[in-house]
C-alpha cells in the first residue's frame, strides 16, 4: 500500500484582520491515489478554503500538508507554482478561460508553461484531450462562442493538460444544467477509473456526492465527526 | 517551467492588441518623446558644430603672441634656489615678435600647418568729417589666404591690391558704411601714439559677423607696423593646422620651442566651450524629462491592462505560472510599447531633421540659410535607449503589483 497522495494534518487557516476568522480548523485528511472524494457542507462552512489550501493556492496558518510525498508548508512561491503546474489541476465554478484565446490555446497554456513537450506534441495532446471531452468541433472557438457546459469541459481539459495527479474541483457544475452536470461528472468518474487520477470535488449536490468513493462533511471549517466511513474503490 | 517565452509573448501581444487604440496612444507618446529628443539633439549639436566650425574658420587654430605667460626668469633665479626680486618694472611697450620670418620658417619646418604674421594697431579712421574706431590689422597678402578667410571675404577689390597701392587699406563693409567711404577714397588713419597717415581704400571685406565688419581694417604688415610704431616686429603669428584637434598639443610645443605665449583655439574659447557643455546638460535634462513623461503613458496602459486582467492573472497563477512569469508578461507589454515608440520616434526624428534641415531661412547674422542639423547615431541610441528603459521601468511597477496578486481573493470573488 503506497502512501496517500495527499496527507493533511492539523491544517488550519485563520484570517487575521479586524476580526479573526477561522476558515479551516485543524483538518486531518488523506486522499489516496485514484480516489474520488466529495467534500460537502453548508454554504460558508469552509469547503472552498480547504480546497485552496489543498491546491497550494493559499498557505495554512498552521498544520502540515504533504502532496505526492513532498512536505509543502515551507516551499517557496516558485516551488509551489511548479508543483501546481505539474501535479495539480483546478476546476472552478467559473470557467476562468482566457477570453482572447481559443479552446485549444487555453488547453495548451499549462503545457506551454511547463515546456516539456514540443509544439507538435502539445497540439496533438490538447486536441486529443478536447476530443475525448466531446469538443472536437469547438477547438478553434473562443470562450464567448461556446455554451456554459462546453466552456466547463474546456476548463477540465485545461486542468488535465499536464496529466496532474490530483484534480481539485470547486462546485464545477454549479452553473450547469442537469445534462451538462451529468457530462462533467461522467468525465471525472472516467478519469479516476481509467487513469488513477485523484479527484476532490466540492459540491452541495448530494446526489452528485453519492457517486464519489468517499465523502467528507465540513462544518465551521472542521471535518464533521459523523462523516460517512471511508469506502475506497 | 523555463519561463515559457513564447507563451509570455503570445499573452503580452494579445493584451496589447486588445487595447489597440490605447496602445497606439502610448506608442505615440513615446515616439513623440524620442522624435523630439532626436531633433533637439540634432539641432543642438548641429548648431554647436556649425558655430565651432565658423569659429575655427574665423580664427587661427593657434595664436603665437608676443606676450609671455610667466614673467621672464631673472638671472638671480637661475643661480639660486630662492631669490628676492624687487623694483622690477614691466616694459610699457609690447616687445613684439622679433625676426618673424625666420621664426615662421623654423616653425613651418616641422609644424603640420601654415603660419602667417600679423600686426595689430588701434586707430581712428576718418573720412569726410566722420570717424570711427578701428582695429587695423597688418597682414602678409601672400601668406594670409592660407590661414584665414580674409581673402575670400573681400567683396570689392582684393587682398593683393594692398601690395599695389602705397598705404592701401581694406575696410570692413560696415565700417566703410559708417564713415561713408568707398573703394578709391582716401581716408585718414590716426593712432593714439600720434602717428597719422592717409590711406587709399582698395577693398571692402564682409565676414558676416557684424562686430568684425564694423571694426576691422586690413593693411600691409609694414603699414600697420608704422601705425603701431614697431618696425620689424609683429604681434602675432597665426597658425592654421591641418588638423584642428591638434591645436592644444601644437600650441604647447610651439610655446616650449619659442617661449612665446601660444594659445590654441580651444584655450581661447574655453568659456564658450564650457557654455556648450552646460547647454548640453540642459538639453539632456529636458530630453530626459520628455522621455520620462512619455513613460507615464506606458505606466497608464500597463496599469489598465493589469486591472482588466486580474481574473486572467489569478487563473494563470492558479494553473502554476510563477509570479516572475506573470510579471514578465506585463513588462514585455511595456517593452512592446517602448519599442514601438522607439522605432516610430526614430523615423519621426529623422524626418523632422530632414524637414527642418531643408527649410530656407534668413538668419539676421551670418550668411547661412539652412538650420544646421547634425546626424549622429548616438542621438538615436541615447533617445531610444532612455525611452525603452523608462518604458520598461514604468511598466515594471504595475507588472510587479499584478504578479504578486493573490489568486484566492479573485477566484473567490468570481465563483
Ligand atoms: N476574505 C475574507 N474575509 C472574511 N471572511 C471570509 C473571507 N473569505 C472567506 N470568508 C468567510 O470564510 C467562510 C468560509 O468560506 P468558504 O471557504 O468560501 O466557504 P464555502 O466554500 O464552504 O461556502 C465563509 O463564512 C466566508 O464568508
Ligand atoms: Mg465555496
Amino acid at each position: 500500500m503506497s502512501a496517500p497522495l495527499v496527507v493533511a494534518r492539523g491544517l488550519t487557516r485563520i484570517l487575521t484582520g479586524e476580526i479573526e476568522t477561522t476558515l479551516v480548523d485543524g483538518v486531518d485528511l488523506d486522499i489516496a491515489a485514484g480516489e474520488f472524494l466529495a467534500i460537502t457542507g453548508p454554504s460558508g462552512s469552509g469547503k472552498s478554503s480547504l480546497l485552496y489550501l489543498l491546491g497550494l493556492l493559499d498557505e495554512p496558518t498552521r498544520g502540515e500538508l504533504a502532496i505526492d510525498g513532498r512536505e509543502t508548508s515551507r516551499l517557496r512561491e516558485e516551488a509551489r507554482a511548479d508543483l501546481r503546474l505539474s501535479t495539480l489541476g483546478f476546476v472552478f465554478q467559473f470557467h476562468f478561460l482566457l477570453p482572447e484565446f481559443s479552446a485549444l490555446d487555453n488547453v495548451m497554456l499549462p503545457m506551454r508553461a511547463f515546456g516539456r513537450l514540443s509544439d507538435r506534441q502539445m497540439t496533438a495532446q490538447a486536441r486529443d484531450l478536447l476530443a475525448s471531452l466531446g469538443l472536437e468541433a469547438h477547438m478553434g472557438k473562443r470562450p464567448d462562442q461556446m455554451s456554459g457546459g462546453q466552456r466547463q469541459r474546456v476548463a477540465i481539459a485545461r486542468a488535465l493538460a499536464n496529466r496532474p495527479k490530483l484534480i481539485l474541483a470547486d462546485e464545477p457544475t454549479g452553473n450547469l444544467d442537469s445534462h451538462s452536470t451529468e457530462q462533467v461528472l461522467a468525465i471525472l468518474r472516467k478519469l479516476v477509473d481509467e487513469t488513477k487520477t485523484s479527484v476532490a470535488i466540492v459540491t452541495h449536490d448530494l446526489s452528485l456526492a453519492a457517486q464519489a468513493d468517499r465523502r467528507v462533511h465540513v462544518v465551521d471549517g472542521r471535518l464533521a465527526p459523523h462523516a460517512a466511513p471511508s469506502n475506497p474503490a | 517551467m523555463t519561463g515559457a517565452l513564447d507563451l509570455i509573448v503570445s499573452i503580452a501581444v494579445t493584451h496589447v492588441r486588445a487595447r489597440l487604440r490605447q496602445t497606439f496612444v502610448g506608442v505615440l507618446g513615446v515616439a513623440t518623446g524620442v522624435g523630439f529628443s532626436v531633433i533637439m539633439a540634432a539641432l543642438m549639436q548641429g548648431s554647436q558644430e556649425d558655430f565651432v566650425a565658423q569659429l575655427v574658420d574665423a580664427m587661427p587654430h593657434v595664436s603665437v603672441s608676443d606676450e609671455r605667460r610667466n614673467p621672464p626668469v631673472q638671472p638671480a633665479e637661475q643661480d639660486y634656489a630662492a631669490a628676492q626680486i624687487s623694483g622690477q618694472s614691466t616694459p610699457a611697450m609690447r616687445r613684439g615678435v622679433k625676426n618673424p620670418y625666420a621664426l615662421m620658417a623654423s616653425l613651418e619646418a616641422w609644424l603640420p600647418g601654415v603660419v602667417a604674421p600679423s600686426v595689430q594697431a588701434r586707430a581712428v579712421i576718418r573720412y569726410a568729417g566722420r570717424d570711427t574706431a578701428a582695429n587695423v590689422v597688418g597682414v602678409d597678402p601672400r601668406r594670409e589666404p592660407k590661414v584665414s578667410k580674409i581673402a575670400a571675404q573681400i567683396r570689392e577689390g582684393s587682398l593683393e591690391a594692398l601690395q599695389r597701392a602705397s598705404n592701401g587699406i581694406i575696410l570692413g563693409d560696415g565700417l566703410a558704411k559708417k564713415i561713408g567711404a568707398r573703394v578709391g577714397n582716401s581716408v585718414v588713419v590716426a593712432t593714439g601714439g600720434g602717428a597719422t597717415m592717409s590711406a587709399r581704400v582698395v577693398g571692402l571685406s564682409h565676414s558676416g559677423m557684424k562686430i568684425n565688419d564694423e571694426t576691422q581694417a586690413y593693411t600691409l604688415l609694414k603699414t600697420a607696423q608704422v601705425l603701431a610704431g614697431q618696425t620689424g616686429l609683429v604681434n602675432e603669428l597665426r597658425i592654421r593646422l591641418n588638423d584642428v584637434m591638434q591645436a592644444r598639443e601644437m600650441a604647447d610645443r610651439i610655446e616650449a620651442q619659442t617661449g612665446y605665449k601660444s594659445v590654441s583655439w580651444q584655450e581661447q574659447n574655453e568659456d564658450l566651450l564650457s557654455a556648450f557643455a552646460i547647454r548640453n546638460l540642459i538639453m539632456y535634462t529636458v530630453v530626459g524629462a520628455i522621455l520620462l513623461v512619455a513613460s507615464f503613458g506606458t505606466y497608464n496602459i500597463v496599469s489598465t491592462i493589469t486591472h482588466e486582467k486580474t481574473r486572467d492573472i489569478a487563473i494563470m497563477k492558479s494553473l502554476g505560472l510563477r509570479e516572475s512569469t506573470v510579471r514578465r508578461i506585463f513588462v514585455l507589454e511595456a517593452m512592446i510599447i517602448g519599442l514601438g515608440g522607439l522605432l516610430i520616434g526614430w523615423a519621426l526624428g529623422y524626418l523632422m531633421s530632414r524637414g527642418l534641415g531643408s527649410i530656407e531661412i534668413n538668419l539676421p547674422f551670418g550668411d547661412k540659410n539652412h538650420l544646421p542639423i547634425a546626424y549622429a547615431p548616438q542621438h538615436y541610441l541615447i533617445a531610444g535607449g532612455v525611452a525603452l528603459a523608462s518604458s520598461v521601468f514604468a511598466g515594471y511597477f504595475p507588472a510587479r503589483k499584478a504578479a504578486s496578486l493573490h489568486p484566492v481573493e479573485i477566484i473567490r470573488g468570481a465563483s
